[in-house]
């Protein structure tokens, strides 16, 4: 579904990613872990089409085509989905209406009709409950003054009204408690089936124990550094990346 | 061309100008000013972005009143908006047309000024205040008084619907005064149309007293031709307890300028000015806005914004003035612009002037570029570009059209702010 090779962005002609690759097929999870500043959101950003960064290198295809070449609208009407590490606030756009827009955008890309106004009402009720979400904050400007978790909350009912392919979620998990973990990871995994796939980037493992992985990548200072399986996660949990930092110093002397 | 100093500019009104016999001091007293003072120079500090005697000179050649156009019921009706429903006052290049016009509600009061000759005129908007109002005194033909009595809420809007074409003259000289009355409601709505793209200076003066008790509001539509001149003076007393709403939606023209004074006469008035502008190419829109309150517990609010294409420029001056015994005021004034050009400009300036030490007041200006991180989340769901800059342009003044009272009239203006911020700026 999605095949990165040797992947360069830059930003003001800093490079940050320097060289990555990756695959993901359908069906598969895959967490990205590292330090802060490692690249995580960077890639996640460049997959969902920000401007502000440079490809200097490399290819992405999903699903064959050529995503680097998209715009971010199309990219999302493909089925490219990027639930954000900082959801912004967009005072004066009702959550309703953005979200009306959106969906009849996707579909009429992928020839589907538009919903009308009673059905996308009853679809937006069910997906509603998926996440938990609470009516009122349906109808207030799009994640104006809403909390952290009612922030991630609201992606991952987004993602779950658009129905894309390749979900990213950016550390959806930070800043969520138990119970709102459990609802954002329930929500995820219902939406999940052997035609999509999702990449989620986290510094927890305790997102990994409702979102279970297939595999695990370790990104550090623009690369991907280690890959496992679950295992991985859970290795770092108890020792941290230090060990792998030493890894990487060694192996490059 | 004439340069319009001091001196031109009385030679042009001793030359062109017309002569009328009705309200003689009032003309005198706009003679005298004008043959004084002249137009603003460019060293005026209250016309300081704003060349308009510059505009003046290099846009106009004959500074004759325009004569009146012809105007059918078919023209009428055409311009009028999907669900009007009201009282429709028609006016032709300046002078009311009793025939084409319509006022059939209980409570409302209409009659041209020669007819009425009410003594009130030029007591609210003095004639000394701005040059335009004296130039005003001399040039208007005829006007209109609207008396709105006492205890009568006047359901339905009235409407002001202006036909502007310059005929052998260029200048449109229109005058209003309107009297509401105590505990007395009412809504207006006014809307300009050029009949063609030739230029001309529309000069408007519109006094209001809103009586005590009495709660006004005025939503006012500027469109007019990109080769227009406008200057609208439009100044109201506000009497105790008395609500004045006033909104001003600015889509084109070549200059404007408008200048809005709302007097807070006694305690618990309340002065709300709302104002949008949407400009493109070389439009220049200026809004001078004065409140001023004079006594304890009084309020206002104003919000203006503007969203400024290509080289068009906005001007926005805020003056807030808090007199020594106006104790327990509240005042909040606040002006936002979003730039969509590189060439295209915006000058905001509050000034406030308090004398009073126990009040509130705040105010704040910004002018920015369109968020690219809300552009970037609204595209990354699936809207174009457009769509995304459209919904955050529109969100932007929409905060401005919800202060629109007529629903109708507020659908229109929706309509086409809509269309404008969609791919079509
Ligand atoms: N707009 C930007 N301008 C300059 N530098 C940037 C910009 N965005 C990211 N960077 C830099 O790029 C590097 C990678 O940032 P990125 O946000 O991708 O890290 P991350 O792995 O997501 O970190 P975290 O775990 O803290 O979310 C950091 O050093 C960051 O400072
Ligand atoms: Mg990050």
């Amino acid at each position: 579904m999605l095949v990165i090779k040797n992947l360069h962005a830059s930003i003001d002609g800093a490079p940050i990613l320097r060289g990555i690759n990756l695959e993901v097929k359908a069906g598969e999870v895959h967490a990205i872990m590292g330090p802060n500043g490692s690249g995580k959101s960077t890639l996640a950003s460049v997959l969902a089409g920000r401007e502000e960064y440079e490809v200097t290198e490399g290819e992405v295809l999903f699903k064959g085509k050529d995503l680097l070449a998209l715009a971010p609208e199309e990219r999302a009407r493909e089925g490219v989905f990027l639930a954000f590490q900082y959801p912004v606030e967009i005072p004066g756009v009702s959550t309703t209406n953005f979200l009306r827009t959106a969906v009849n955008q996707v579909r009429e890309y992928r020839g589907l009709n538009p919903l009308d106004a009673v059905k996308f009402l009853s679809v937006m009720k069910e997906k509603m409950k998926l996440v938990e979400i609470d009516q009122k904050l349906m109808s207030r400007s799009l994640n104006e003054g809403f909390s952290g978790g009612e922030k991630k909350r609201n992606e991952i009912f987004q993602m779950a009204m658009l129905e894309p392919t390749l979900s990213i979620l950016d550390e959806t998990d930070s800043g969520l408690d138990i119970d709102a973990l459990r609802i954002v990871s329930n929500g995820v995994n219902q939406l999940k089936s052997s035609e999509t796939a999702t990449i989620v980037v986290t510094h927890y493992q305790r997102l990994l124990d409702y979102i279970v992985p297939d595999f695990v990548h370790v990104l550090f200072n623009g690369r991907i550094v280690k890959s496992g399986t679950k295992d991985l996660a859970l290795d770092l949990e108890e020792k941290g990346y230090d060990w792998i930092k030493e890894e990487v110093k060694a192996a490059s002397v | 061309m004439t340069t319009l100093t001091k001196n031109k500019i009385s030679e042009l009104i001793l030359n062109q100008a017309p002569s009328f016999n009705s309200f003689p001091q009032l003309r005198e007293k706009g003679r005298t000013i004008t043959l004084g003072n002249g137009l603003p120079a460019s060293k005026d500090e209250e016309y300081k972005f704003t060349s308009i005697s510059k505009k003046l000179e290099q846009t106009l050649d004959n500074f004759s009143l325009s004569k009146k156009t012809v105007l059918d019921l078919n023209l009428i009706q055409s311009h009028l908006f999907e669900g009007f429903d009201g009282d429709l006052l028609v006016f032709n290049n300046g002078n009311y047309e009793k025939s084409l016009s319509s006022v059939n509600q209980t409570g409302i009061e209409v009659s041209s000024l020669n007819d009425s000759m009410p003594v009130s005129l030029g007591t609210i908007a003095k004639t000394e205040k701005d040059p335009f109002i004296s130039l005003n005194n001399i040039y208007f033909e005829d006007g209109i008084f609207i008396k709105v009595k006492k205890n009568h809420k006047i359901d339905k809007p009235v409407f002001f619907l202006f036909f502007n074409k310059a005929n052998q003259g260029q200048v449109i000289s229109p005058r209003i005064l309107i009297e509401v009355e105590e505990n007395a409601e009412v809504s207006f709505l006014e809307n300009t149309i050029s009949l063609d793209e030739s230029p001309y200076l529309c000069n408007v003066v519109t006094e209001i007293k809103v009586g005590q008790n009495a709660h006004v509001h005025y939503n006012r539509h500027q469109s007019e031709n990109r080769n227009s001149i406008v200057v609208n003076n439009f100044e109201t007393d506000i009497h105790r307890d008395a609500t004045f709403t006033s909104v001003v939606i600015s889509l084109s023209g070549d200059m404007v300028r408008n200048n809005l004074t709302l007097n807070l006469l006694d305690s618990g008035c309340e002065g709300n000015m709302y104002g949008l502008y949407l400009l493109n190419g070389k439009t220049h829109v200026d809004n001078h806005t004065n409140v001023d309150h004079t006594k304890p517990h009084s309020e206002s609010n104003e919000l203006y914004k503007g969203i400024l294409a290509d080289n068009s420029r906005g001007v926005f001056n805020g003056k807030i003035f808090v007199r020594q015994d106006a104790q327990k005021t509240n005042a909040f004034q606040q002006n936002n612009n979003i730039l969509l050009s590189d060439d295209a400009t915006v000058n905001t300036k509050p000034q406030l002037e308090i004398w009073a030490d126990d009040v509130k007041c705040s105010h704040g200006c910004t002018t920015g570029q369109l968020d690219e991180e809300a552009l970037f989340y609204l595209r990354a769901r699936g809207l174009s570009k457009d769509q995304a800059k459209g919904m955050l342009l529109f969100a932007f003044a929409g905060e401005v059209l919800e202060h629109v009272s007529d629903e109708s009239f507020k659908k229109y203006l929706t309509d086409i702010v809509q269309e404008r911020l969609g791919s079509n700026f």
